[in-house]
Parts: C-alpha cells; structure tokens; sequence
C-alpha cells in the first residue's frame, strides 16, 4: 500500500466512521472531521515530498485486478498534473469544515460526512489510471454535491441541484459509452488507462478518423460541461448561488478542474488527432467564454453569481492554455487549475462569510464595510488582487503562460484573451468598490465585526498560497513542466497522428492548414516541442 | 568593473517593503512617531543604500546584474528573478528615492491630523517597493512586476477617502484606464518573448538590431500604448486629472515625480528597439507633442490648484516623450530629473496653500497669500520660474535640450513646443498671481498659517534643487555611454523659446494682476471655446457614451438576460418540465437517513457494473 493509496482512503474511512457517531453529538463530527480532513492533508504533504521531479513517469503507483471480467483494475498513480490537484483537494477540505462551524445547524452529521466523501471522489479522479475506475469516482464526486446543493442550499436549491445534476449527467452518460466503446475498440481486455492509451500509441489498436473524432467529442462533451465551457455553464451561476459556502467552495476550486484534467489527461492523448482538428472551434468558445463570463460578471447584482461568472472567464484561460499544445500553454492551464482553486475558493470563503454576517449576498446591502472591519476587506482586497491577475500573486503566472504559449501559435488569440485581463479588474474593483468602500449603513455597521480566530484560520493558509504560487512557482512547476511535456509528445508523436500525416503528405494538394497544422505540429524530437511550439508562429 | 561584486541590490526595494509589512500589521496600534520612524527610516535607509551602491559603481558604463532566483520556468523558457543597475537605473533610483525621501518627511506633518496615518504610510512604502523594483528589473516581466503594483498603490491612494465616491471612482478609472495601458505592454512582451525567446534585456537588446522592422515597431508601438496609459499620455490621460482626489503627498510623489515617468524610462530602457523602428519613434514624438499643447490647452481654465498642475503634468510628460520621439533619450530623461524637483514643489507647494486655506483648493477662493505664508509662495516663486524655462533655472536646461533636438528632427515640432511652453508659463503663473496676489476671497482668514518645519523643510530643499538643478545634475552627459552625445546648442532657438516662458508670465500678469477684468471679457467674448476647454474638451463623456455604457447596457440586456437567460436557459429549459419530474422522484430519496443514501450509491454502482458486464459478455459487438 503506497502513501497515494492512504490518501485516498482516509477521507472514506473518515466518511463510514461519521455515519456511526450519534447524530446527538456534532461537536464531535465536527471535531473528528476536522481532524480527518487534516490529517489527510498533512499525508497527502508526503506526495509532494516523496515526489520525485525529475521523471515524468507515473508515482506511488498501485495496480492489481479489481473485477476480473470485464478486467477492471484498480489502478492509481500520480505524476506531476495529479499531485497538485490531489493535495489541492486535501487542501481545501479542512477549509471547508472549519468555515462551516456555524453556518451549517442543519443535520451537521450528513453534511460533515458528504464532504469527506467528496474528498475521497475528488482525490480519487485525479488518482484513477484505470478509465472505469476514474468513471466510479467521477460519478461519486457527483452524489455529495449534489446532496451539498440540494440539502443545505438557499431557497431555490432544489431547481439548482437538478439542474447540476442533469448537465453532468448527461456529458457523463456519454463518456460512459465512449469507455465502453475503446475498452471494446482496443482490444487489450482491459479498462486499464495505461494498457489501453500503449495500444493507440503503438498502433496495436487504429482508431479510424472518424471513430477518433466521436470518442472525443463524447469525452469532450462531459468535460467541457464541467469546466464549464461556454455555452454549457448555465448550471454554473445557479449551483454556486444556492450552494452552502463549502459547496461552493468544493464546487469552483475542484469539481471544475475534473473537467480540465480530463481534457488534459484524456483528450489530448488519447484523441491527439481529433483534439487538433477540434481545437479551431474549441478555442474561439474558450476566447467567448473569457470574454463573455467577465462581462456577464460585471453586470451581476449578487456577489455569489459575479464570482461564478468570474469562474467561467477565468476556466476559459485554461482552455485556452490546453488547446493551445504548446508547454508554456499547458503548464499555465495546468497551473491556473490551482490558482483558480485557490483565488476563486478565497473569494466564496469570503462571501461566506460576509453572509453570515449580513445573511444577504446583493451587492446593494454592502457599502463600507472597509470601515467597520478592516481586517476582512484587506484580506478580501488581496484576494481579489490575485483574481485579477496582480503580478507577484498566482493567477498572474498560469495568464502569462496560457497567454504567451497561446501567442506562440496566434496572436489574435491572445489578443482578444487578454481583453478578459481588462474586464477582470472592472468586475472586481467594482464589486469590492460597491461593497467595501463608500459609508457603512446601519446595517452594515451592526452587523459586521471583523474576523474571528476561526475565519483567520480558514484565511491565512489561502493567502499564503496566493503569494507563494506568485513569487516561488518551482515548488509547483517543476513536477508539472515534466508531466505537460511528456503529454506534449505523447499528442505529437503518436502513430495516429503519423498515419494522418503521411495521409495527408500523399494528397499534398492544398497548402499549410492556417491554424495550427498538425503536419507543422509534428516535430518528433523533444527539444522542437519544448521551445514551445513556436515553429507555429507566424 | 569587478565581475564579482555583490551589491544586495534587493536591498534597496525591500527595505520599504519592510516598512509596509510592519506599518501595514501593526501600525493600527502604533503611535504616530513609531509608524514615522519606520515609514521615513525604511525610505532614508533605502536612499542610502542607492548612494552606496552609486559609489560602488564608480560610474561604471556597464550593466551591474545580479540573478537571484528561477521565477519562471516552463520547458526550456526561463524569467528569472533578476536585478540590474547601469547607468539609466542610478538616475532613477536617485529620483525615486530621494525625492520620495522628501515627500515621506513632508507628509508627516501634512497628513497629521488625517485618520489611517498608518495606512497612508504603509501604502507609500508599498509603493517604494514596486516603483524600485520597476527600475531595478533586469527583464521584462520583472518590471511588469513594479509597473502592475505601482498602480495598485496608486489605486490605493487615490481612494485614500473611500468613504468619498468620487475618490474611489478615481481609483477604479486609474486602475483600469492602466489596465488598458498593460494591455498594450503585456502583448508586446507576448511578441517580444514569441520573437526573441527571452524577455532579459541585454538578450532582447543584444537581438533587436537583427530584427526586422515591422516586427519592432509592432512591438515598440504595443510597448508605447502601455506607456501612455502609466504615463498619462494621449487618449489613456483621462485619469491622472481625477487621481488628484488622493492625498496631495501622493500626487507630489506618485502622480508628478515618479510613477507617472515609468513609461518614459520604458521607452527609454527599450531605446534599442524604438531606434530600429522609425515608425514607432515618429509616433512617440507625434504622441508626445499632441499630449503636451492638448493637455497645457485645457490648464488655460481649470480653477482648482491641483488640477492645473495636473494638466500641466500631462503636458509636461509630453515634452519628455517627444524628447525620446525624436532620438534625444537623455534630453527626456533630464526632464524627468527637473520635473520631479519643480512638479514635486509646485504639488507640495500647493499643498502647503490647501492646509494654510484649511482644505479649500479653488484658485478663486485665495488671494493675497504672499504674506501670509512666505516660505511657500517664495518656494513656489522658484518652481513656477523652473517649469516656465527662465534662464539658469533647472526646467531651462531639459527643456531647451528637448525643444533643441525637436527643430532638428522638424522645425515645426519646435515651434509647437515653443508655444506650449509660453502656455506652460501663463497657467503656472496664472494659478500663481490667483493664490498669492490680490487680497484674500476666501473663509477663514484668521486660520491662514505657515506649515510647519517638516513640510517647509523639503519645500525648500526641492527649491533649491528646481533652481540648481539644471547646473549639479548633466544627465546627457551621465547618459552618454548609452545614448549618445546630444544635439549642438543653439543660441537662437534657446533665446526664442525662453522668450516664449517670459511672455507668457508677463501676460499673466497683466491679465490677472494689472488688470483682472480682462480673463472675464476674453472668456465672455469666446464662450464656446471657453466652455470646451472648461470642460476639458467633453473627452470623459465622450469615452462614457461610447464605451462605458455601451459595454454596461449591452452585458445586461444582450448577454446575461439575453443570451444566457434567454437563449441557453430556455433551451435548457426544454429539458426542463423532465428535469421538474425528475426532481420529484429525486426528491423522494431524500429521506434525510444517511444510509439509505449510501445503499443508493452502492445500489447503483453495483447496479452500473452489473449492465456493463452484460455488455461486455452480451452483445455490444
């Protein structure tokens, strides 16, 4: 049993152990959840510590036969993309328990329980290597949430819940069939990520055009409504406004990213060819979706929802990033996976607690809050610093990178993506404008006292991280570069994409593709690939 | 030069950066003197440091730099953490730090009876920081590191008084006006990384001259739209005019001195690439010289002190920056040494006037202040004659070198600037025969009080600099190794554009002073052309109706209740009646027992494994 395994198992073991404390009891589900949840991150620390950074090969790695037929395995491991989210994961669940002390009055021990069981299917999504696996867990990440949403939510929690669970259910069902099928297609055997993505790349199995392009629209599907890409985010807003703090916390900083690492772990290299050929109306939505979030954002009179729209520009950067295939694109897509987790997370913890407080989330109760708690608008100042992409603090380095790899293949891109960099500051400097500064109503006055010991203890760690990831990125980058590298060359040179190109060598009639070719992509030595792809530019 | 000396240059930025953190934590339960010991002491240690390494250097022509750390690292691109000083940098780190010396001293005893002492302090620290760091970095990124956060310091004291709308207003509009400045700047660091694989600057200067042509220009035209939103310049000016809603300490320091240069020393430090594209340098002049006469136009009318040396910032920024469009680098950069010691003075000069007036900063509600508070108006007297060019002032030597270049590259580029000069000279003057002649026309006048020694101190220090300055400071000839000799003197456009400053405050005078009737008719007999400028050519409203709102309007009815509500939604909504039904039968499993949930979960993964067997076994194929 690795220490990946004992990560993932504590959170389960904690959430079957909550179910026995008695219900009369829930200072002492607090306690014992708490207490889990942290010791489950200081043993997840051990990943970062054991890890070693200089191969891209998969760590901690355990796999044995699970269900012999069908042959499903039970097969996890971690390289450099997965250690980050996982420990973000471990990171924000104890957050998440101590900002829920007072909020949640309602049946804590259910509530406290479905958050270690959601820990438990995040850790494990980032962990799974075997496809069916990775779908076990993906769905059990769905069931806390939305119990979280539609238990402890607002007022119209039951139509939000639905409406989450409708939309991923739906890109999930496809997925579940585009499994099916390659486990079929591939001949190995076996639902064994690993086993099956040596058979595509090998050329052992051939994927015909045709059938590349619907596995990875199907896969592609499920995880853009997740991100959620734009058109699909509508179940976004509605999820995070009626969600409890921690769900919304949960919500934005991890169960989005399952998207996004799906589309890194999956689609890429997996579907090198089709991901490609998508690529050139994938990116435009991203492009929309930056742009479009941050200006529905600005518009937004309930703070929940502002920061939910936030989201979906901030999701579009890493979009972008990933489809750009180039490192730089996907080292910060990657990297803005975790700062989106971390800044955007600090701000729902932020807003929750100025709920408790004032038991509103519209904009217009707000208005001086600077006044009477200084102390939460400084720390709700440099949390939107970090949103807004403050050099120095984290989401400032994942938008350098998406944006200078996606410069290295189009500038135009770049160009119109930059535009949500200027929008971001108009969206949060308003909202903390409307909010913090100006003169405090009697309201407002009343009712919002500064921080407890207990908000500090939530606080500090997140901002911590923000400047952290902002000044000393090796910590983080130097596992990832190596993992996002590897996946590069994984796209660029698998036998798919060679028989394409030789296809396509033999028709030779019509000129250079304009947008990111992949003959101009493939470029089978590592060096071409690490200078960033920048044979692209033009 | 000793290739392995050691100059812990990160000293220098993070000795106030020390003071922020320790006034920013704990200054709410200092006392006043600690919180000045720390914010004042961290900006004079920091000062002193800059001396010592200035004569460690011993006028060295090469670059100093010292790598620090790994920033950045994706594949085989690189951004280090990295300091350089050469020559450019001295001159600005002398600037910065030891006029922003002075303005820490002055603003202890202006801010003295103001509430958040500490937090003003901890900001102005903050802003040492990233204003060192800007000028200290020895790549791209690193100075968009300064460059982004003195904006924050600027947006966070601009909205000093935030419990004042129209203070926080002017913080967001800067931010963002900025914003869409960086924008520029961040594309071009985007092309230049794209371009030359690196953003260090001797690697990128070293590069540029093999490069071809329309690639720099796009570049320097992309770097110079970032300047002209830090700097002020035309169309992103807009907000330097409303900055002055923050303390008058911070527009001395930040809006005059220093921050408001930064895009001068860009365009500077990115000589390389502005001279390999002449397009570019063509435009930075044009840019310059518009922004310069646009911006002295609008100073003919305004009536609030601060805001005529606003204007007057703008305008005066433009002179700098056609000194670079025309290739005279150290001319412009001699400019921003005197104009940071006479727009510095004329800032905390005026704002000795508005403490003496007890918070009033309109110039018709003065008069007759020469007696009341002589050691600022005859500190006042040598900043008003430094930013006219009269002879042997310090204005007159960067701005004659700027003009002198001007008529070289094209004649009328000088004689606009001469003009612009003689309007300098009037508004200044102007203002001045307002505050200081004639009898008293406001409140109060038994409160009219000199400021105290700590404000008068560096008053006088700046006065004695915005006359000498000119004298103990040849930057063009400090600069030569990187830019250059200057341009050959010449007597006679020297003796006409100083003419041009003394004209103008003889018309002032007789306007304002022999006979004050005259402003009246003149603006009664042109109404419209003084309702324009008055209103400063309606260029906020304009910017309102056709961007503002527009973006607001649209993003409301189009794309939130239009788009997503309407056109998404409601398709969702087709799924929606079925999502209703749905939601009853899931409601029903909602019996709140926690094990009748977890059978569920279990129920249905064992339920899915159990179908896909069958299809495995069954007959998928």
């Amino acid at each position: 049993m690795t220490l990946l395994d004992i990560v993932i198992l504590l959170p389960l073991a904690g959430f079957l152990v909550t179910l026995f404390i008695p219900r009369s009891n829930p200072s002492l589900v607090r306690t014992f959840t708490v207490a889990m949840a942290l010791i489950t991150f200081v043993v997840s620390l051990g990943l970062a510590l054991g890890f070693n950074s200089d191969t891209a090969g998969l760590q901690f790695e355990t796999n044995f036969v699970w269900i012999a037929n069908p042959q499903i395995n039970y097969h996890v491991g971690i390289d450099g993309i997965s250690l980050w989210l996982i420990i973000l994961s471990t990171f924000l669940t104890p957050i998440c328990v101590m900002l829920s002390w007072r909020a949640v009055k309602e049946r804590p021990k259910e509530f406290y329980a479905f958050l270690l069981l959601l820990e438990f299917g995040l850790v494990g999504v980032f962990a799974a290597f075997d496809l069916f696996l990775f779908y076990v867990f993906w769905e059990v990440c769905l069931i806390p949430m939305y119990f979280l949403i539609g238990i402890w939510g607002h007022d119209r929690r039951i139509y939000a819940a639905v409406k989450f669970f409708l939309y991923t259910m739906t890109g999930s069902v496809l997925m579940l069939v585009a499994i099916i099928y390659l486990y079929q297609r591939a001949g190995a055997g076996s639902f064994d990520y690993a086993t099956i993505l040596g058979a595509i790349q090998s050329g052992r199995a051939t994927l015909t055009g045709a059938e590349q392009l619907w596995l990875f629209l199907a896969f592609f599907f499920a995880f853009a409504i997740k991100v959620p890409l734009f058109p699909l985010h509508t179940w976004l807003p509605d999820a995070h406004v009626e969600a409890p703090t921690a769900g919304s916390v949960m919500l934005a900083s991890v169960m989005l990213k399952m998207g996004t690492y799906g589309l890194v772990r999956y689609c890429l290299p997996l579907f090198p060819n089709a991901a490609r050929q998508c690529a050139p109306w994938i990116i435009p939505l991203a492009i929309i979706g930056i742009v479009y979030g941050a200006l529905v954002a600005m518009v937004q009179p309930n703070m929940k929802k502002l920061v939910a729209y936030s989201s979906v520009s901030h999701l579009g950067f890493v979009v972008l990033g990933i489809f750009s295939f180039t490192q730089l694109g996907l080292d910060g897509a990657v990297y803005q996976m975790l700062n989106h987790g971390i800044s955007t997370g600090a701000l729902f913890v932020l807003v929750g607690f100025m709920y408790e407080r004032r038991h509103s989330l519209e904009i217009v109760d707000y208005g001086g809050v600077a006044t009477v708690a200084p102390w939460l608008s400084t720390i709700f100042l440099i949390t939107t610093l970090a949103s807004i992409g403050l050099p120095t603090l984290n989401n400032f380095i994942g938008e350098f990178l998406v944006l200078q790899g996606s410069a290295q293949v189009n500038i135009l891109w770049t160009v119109f993506a930059s535009l949500g960099v200027i929008l971001s500051a108009c969206y949060m400097l308003w909202l903390y404008q409307r909010v913090f500064y100006g003169k405090a109503s009697e309201e407002v006055e009343h009712h919002m006292p500064d921080f407890s010991g207990r908000e500090w203890a939530c606080m500090v760690p997140l901002i911590i991280m923000m400047v952290w990831m902002g000044t000393y990125t090796q910590t983080f980058l130097t596992p990832v570069t190596k993992a996002t590298a590897r996946m590069l060359e994984q796209t660029t040179t698998s036998a798919p994409i060679r028989a394409q190109v030789l296809h396509q060598r033999a028709l030779a009639t019509r000129g250079p593709d304009p947008e990111g070719a992949p003959d101009e992509g493939v470029r089978p030595t590592i060096s071409a690939i690490s200078a960033g792809g920048s044979q692209h530019a033009r | 030069m000793d290739q392995n000396l050691n100059l812990y240059l990160w000293l220098i930025p993070l000795l106030p950066f020390a003071g922020f953190l320790i006034n920013g934590i704990f200054g709410r339960k200092f006392s006043k003197a600690v919180i000045n010991a720390v914010a004042v002491g961290s900006v004079a240690l920091s000062f002193l440091w800059v001396l010592r390494v200035v004569l460690a250097l011993q006028g060295a022509e090469e670059a100093h730099i010292e790598n620090y750390y790994t920033w950045i690292q994706s594949g085989a691109f690189k951004i280090g953490m990295d300091f350089s000083v050469d020559r450019l940098t001295q001159v600005w780190l002398l600037i910065v730090t030891g006029i922003g010396l002075l303005i820490h001293i002055y603003a202890v005893g202006y801010m003295a009876h103001e509430g958040g002492y500490y937090r003003f302090f901890a900001y102005m620290n903050l802003f040492m920081f990233f204003m060192l760091t800007l000028v200290l970095a020895a790549n791209y990124l690193v100075l968009f590191v300064g460059w982004e956060g003195v904006g924050l310091c600027s947006y966070l004291l601009i909205g000093f008084y935030f419990d004042k709308k129209f203070a926080t207003d002017a913080g967001n509009k800067a931010f963002i006006v900025n914003r869409i400045g960086d924008f520029s700047f961040s594309l071009a660091v985007f092309l230049i990384v794209v371009n030359f694989k690196t953003l260090n600057f001797h690697d990128v200067f070293a590069a540029a001259p093999g490069k071809d042509t329309g690639t720099l220009t796009v570049i320097a035209l992309l770097l110079l739209g970032g300047a002209c939103g830090k700097s002020a310049q035309f169309p992103l000016y807009v907000w330097l005019p409303d900055a002055m809603a923050g303390p008058t300490p911070v527009s001395a320091l930040i809006h005059a001195a220093t921050m408001v240069t930064a895009g001068v020393y860009m365009v500077a430090r990115s000589h390389v690439i502005f001279e390999h594209a002449p397009i570019a340098m063509t435009v930075v002049a044009f840019i310059g010289l518009f922004t310069a006469v646009f911006a002295a136009s609008i100073g003919l009318a305004q009536n609030d002190i601060k805001k005529v040396f606003a204007y007057s910032t703008v305008s005066q920024l433009g002179y700098m920056f056609l000194g670079e469009g025309v290739g005279a680098f150290s001319a412009g950069i001699w400019h921003v040494l005197t104009h940071a010691f006479f727009k510095a003075l004329l800032f905390l000069g005026a704002g000795s006037v508005i403490h003496a007036c007890s918070g009033e900063q309109d110039l018709r509600q003065m008069g007759g202040l020469r007696t009341k508070i002589p050691i600022t108006f005859w500190t006042l007297v040598c900043a008003a004659l430094a930013i006219s060019g009269v002879p042997g002032t310090s204005g007159f030597f960067s701005k004659d070198a700027i003009l002198v270049a001007a008529y070289h590259v094209s004649p009328w580029y000088y004689w606009i600037g001469t003009i612009t000069a003689g309007m300098t000279a009037f508004y200044v003057w102007r203002a001045m025969f307002m505050a200081f002649w004639g009898a008293y026309r406001g409140h109060h006048e038994d409160h009219l009080h000199e400021s105290p020694l700590s404000m008068t101190g560096p008053l006088m220090v700046l006065a004695f600099l915005s006359i000498a300055g000119g004298f103990l400071f040849k930057i063009p000839a400090f600069l030569e190794p990187l830019f250059g000799a200057e341009a050959p003197e010449d007597m006679t456009l020297v003796l006409v554009s100083s003419a041009a400053g003394v004209v103008g405050i003889l018309i002032a005078y007789w306007m304002y002073v022999v006979s004050p009737t005259v402003p009246e008719a003149i603006a009664a007999r042109f109404s419209r052309l003084y309702t324009l400028i008055l209103n400063k050519y309606y260029v906020d409203e304009v910017y309102n109706a056709t961007v503002v709102e527009p973006v607001i309007d649209g993003s409301t009815s189009v794309l939130w209740r239009g788009v997503d509500v309407g056109v998404i939604d409601g398709t969702v909504n087709g799924i929606g009646s079925q999502a209703r039904g749905m939601g009853m039968i899931l409601r029903m499993l909602q019996s709140g027992n926690i094990r009748n949930y977890a059978t569920w979960v279990v129920f249905g993964s064992v339920l899915l494994i159990a179908a896909i067997a069958a299809g495995m076994t069954g007959g998928i194929r």
